[in-house]
């Protein structure tokens, strides 16, 4: 893709605009359509558009594999730890009301924003891991 | 405590997957996972015992109230079922280090470990949800854990048989949501319960009927009932040795499980048995199954396929016994899901031991270990006699309780095939003992060790369990019971 | 007339659970028979979807002015059944990259015939 400017013109002027939708997409969740699942295929698509246009060694250089695979461990321990903490809180396993016992709403807030957040995570974290082990056998 | 244990059971393996990817390289990954399955193993030890004394569990996830949320219901039929998952998943935990050490490279090593604990959450998620939808999820992800698991094998042949499973297996839990689909159309819920008093009102319509049959081939597929079975052989044969003792003795038997729950607790047996009879087909197949794959695993020349062989044959057995959909033949059935998880765990178990010091499950490799790994194949001809059925193992506890339902209920040509097949279990059998005891070994190939005492202590409880279970029968045939009577409840 | 015309997204789910599956029968290469899978499970999404349809009724979102609104539980049934769905594809074609690597081929005959130790 050397010597393709204009995708590399395009492709550096669209990377913050989408990475920005994402974390739009995944923010504003609770109000408006979007959620962990659509922000992650999002930001992920942000970081495969990147390898495909400059490579995916250069891609893997901003996202590395060890990266990867934290965040894709974490995002679940993010959402499961949601749950513990709701049980240590005296609720139920993702009763959000009980992060908050004076304003149940504003747990529900806190959990659901948590919860997508750790869906988020893992899931762009599982789409570049996919993206790249497909990717990595074209280089080898 | 006890009302958080149903999330806790799915929670612990659940939470181990990450850890273990996490911890990476070094041999952390492997105590992580150990230290999950005991512990899940010791949550499903207290839930079946509160079940037995205080009965069913009820549990809503984010508290949402049944039928808008997700409930977890555990009555004695699930918690015996999660109890075999719990202690197979422990047990081959236990022996699993040594034998994945010299099977799996070390770099993949924490992500066999988290791929295990993940297929220990979809089987144990499985069979405690209350809600139908959730049981296809948890079946996805038990089923994609196994496929990689398979794909773990260090053959190249591996890699193929995870393929087949993988289209099998999709194509089954893709039948099992078009089913569920169709019931969620007919009533709005997915609830069981609430399914379960919905669905008498619309029985009538061509909707549920087309329902139960999508049903009844996709959850055929995921247990490997004949002639559904193609899968199953060369999945087991080729994995690592720890995931063909694990897959063997929980995986199918889970897929039972869901069928049995469908059957009783959501179609019900007024709507299975009666209105479309669906006895006489599975009664059929079984039988079929039973003799043909006994049979086949007769012929084979691998060990581990010779098992898988005679596992096809032994779900034959367990659907036998629900086919009856009487207390006797329910009880027998359930009873043997158990025992036959036990058996088919620990005869897996000494043929990891045999692979990890041989280095092959060859029949040819067993030449003559009768004597250089003489307690391992003490344990192998245990649970051979298990598998044929001999007085005062487990195997004759099931075989018992599905003669008694089949003279119940007249079949005679029951009766006769499942001595037939017992048989047959005999030649198979024989053929392992012949080569270990009776063959010697060749005298160019280095001298074998006894297997190391890692593998050798889950292996020995495991088949001793079977000898106890077989000689006091009041705790797994009352449990057995007391979930076929729930079961059938106010029809028998 | 009409009324099987009323019946449309239930045809076009039939014929493509058919399309499907009846690639993934009788198609020897391992990635069609993937393809096959893909389009098998698009249909069940499809059948979902439909199902969650009200006739005259909008998107689920709280509004005022929205009286009539599909059924949202089915959608979001299906958008886990789509991510399973994309989970069985990465890893059946990760499986299949591969069988690629070490059979050197991705035609279902011809790894049987290397496997019975046929040369071609």
């Amino acid at each position: 893709m050397r010597h393709h400017s204009i995708l590399r013109a395009v492709t550096k002027f669209f990377l913050p605009y989408i990475l920005l939708f994402a974390l739009y997409t995944q923010f504003h969740g609770d109000y408006g359509p979007g959620g962990g699942f659509q922000a992650g295929v999002i930001f992920a698509a942000a970081i495969i558009l990147y390898g495909l246009i400059f490579t995916p060694k250069l891609a893997r250089r901003v996202v590395p594999y060890r990266a990867v695979y934290i965040f894709m461990a974490l995002g679940i321990l993010l959402y499961a730890g949601v749950g513990i903490a709701t049980i240590l809180l005296g609720g139920n396993y993702l009763d959000y009301n009980a992060l908050n016992h004076h304003h149940p709403v504003h747990g529900q807030h806190l959990g659901i924003l948590l919860v997508e957040l750790g869906v988020g995570i893992t899931v762009a974290a599982v789409v570049i891991c996919i993206y790249y082990a497909f990717a990595d056998r074209l280089e080898s | 405590m006890i009302a958080e244990h149903p999330v806790i059971q799915v929670l612990i393996p659940l939470l181990g997957a990450p850890l273990c990817v996490l911890a990476a390289r070094g041999v952390f990954a492997y105590w992580v996972a150990l230290a999950c399955s005991l512990a899940s193993l010791f949550v499903a030890t207290r839930l079946l015992t509160s079940v037995m004394a205080t009965g069913p569990i009820v549990y809503e996830l984010g508290g949402w109230a049944a039928p808008w949320g997700i409930e977890y219901r555990i009555g004695p039929l699930n918690s015996f079922v999660l109890l075999l998952v719990a202690l197979l998943g422990a047990l081959v935990m236990l022996a699993a280090k040594k034998s994945v050490d010299s099977e799996i490279p070390r770099e993949r090593r924490h992500f066999f470990y988290a791929a295990m604990m993940l297929c220990q959450t979809g089987l144990l998620g499985i069979t405690i949800t209350g809600d139908a939808f959730n049981v296809f999820v948890f079946l996805e992800i038990a089923a994609l854990s196994s496929y990689i698991l398979i794909a773990m094998g260090h053959q190249r042949r591996a890699l193929y048989a995870s393929y087949q499973y993988l289209i099998m297996g999709t194509i089954g839990s893709t039948f099992i949501l078009i089913s569920i689909g169709l019931l969620y159309q007919m009533t709005g819920t997915l609830n069981m319960a609430d399914l379960a008093a919905r669905l008498p009102a619309v029985g009538d319509t061509r909707t549920v009927l087309i329902s139960f049959a999508f049903f009844m081939v996709g959850v055929s597929l995921k247990m490997a009932l004949f002639p559904l079975h193609m899968w199953l052989p060369n999945a087991y044969t080729y994995a690592p040795s720890a995931v063909s003792a694990f897959l063997a003795a929980t995986a199918t038997k889970v897929a039972v499980y869901v069928m049995i729950r469908f059957l009783f607790s959501i179609y019900g047996p007024a709507f299975a048995f009666e209105k479309i009879d669906v006895s006489q087909i599975l009664g059929a197949l079984a039988l079929v199954g039973i003799v043909l794959m006994s049979a086949a695993a007769i012929f084979q020349t691998n060990v581990k396929r010779l098992l898988a062989y005679s596992s096809v044959a032994q779900i034959g057995y367990i659907v036998l016994g629900i086919s009856f959909a009487n207390v006797n033949g329910l009880t027998g059935g359930i009873v043997h899901l158990f025992n036959h998880g036990l058996m088919k765990g620990g005869l897996f178990l000494t043929v990891a031991a045999v692979v990890y010091r041989v280095g092959s499950s060859d029949l040819n490799a067993f030449r003559g270990l009768g004597r250089s790994m003489p307690i391992t194949m003490f344990l192998f001809v245990l649970g051979g006699l298990g598998m044929i059925g001999v007085p005062l193992t487990v195997g004759f506890i099931s075989k018992w309780y599905l003669i008694l339902a089949a003279i119940e209920t007249g079949h005679w040509l029951a009766v006769a095939l499942v001595l037939l097949s017992s048989l047959l279990a005999v030649i198979y059998v024989w053929r392992v003992v012949e080569f270990a005891y009776f063959q010697p070994r060749d005298r160019s190939s280095d001298p074998v060790g006894e297997a190391p005492l890692s593998m050798l202590v889950p292996t020995a409880i495991l088949v001793l369990a079977t000898i106890v279970f077989g000689v006091s029968t009041e705790w797994t045939v009352g449990v057995a019971r007391a979930a076929a009577v729930f079961l059938l409840g106010g029809h028998s | 007339m009409n009324e099987q015309f009323g019946l449309f997204n239930y045809w076009v789910v039939i014929t493509l659970m058919m399309t499907g599956f009846y690639i993934l029968i009788a198609r020897q290469n391992l990635v069609k028979k993937l393809i096959g899978l893909n389009i098998f499970q698009t249909s069940v999404f499809l059948l979902f979807i439909t199902m969650g349809k009200v006739r005259g009724g909008t998107a689920p979102i709280l509004d005022k002015s929205i009286e009539i609104y599909s059924n949202p539980l089915p959608h979001v049934l299906i958008l886990t059944a789509i991510v399973v769905g994309l989970a069985t594809t990465a890893l059946g074609l990760a499986i299949v990259v591969r069988i690629d690597h070490v059979y050197e081929t991705i035609e279902e005959e011809e790894i049987h015939d290397l496997e019975r130790g046929i040369k071609r």
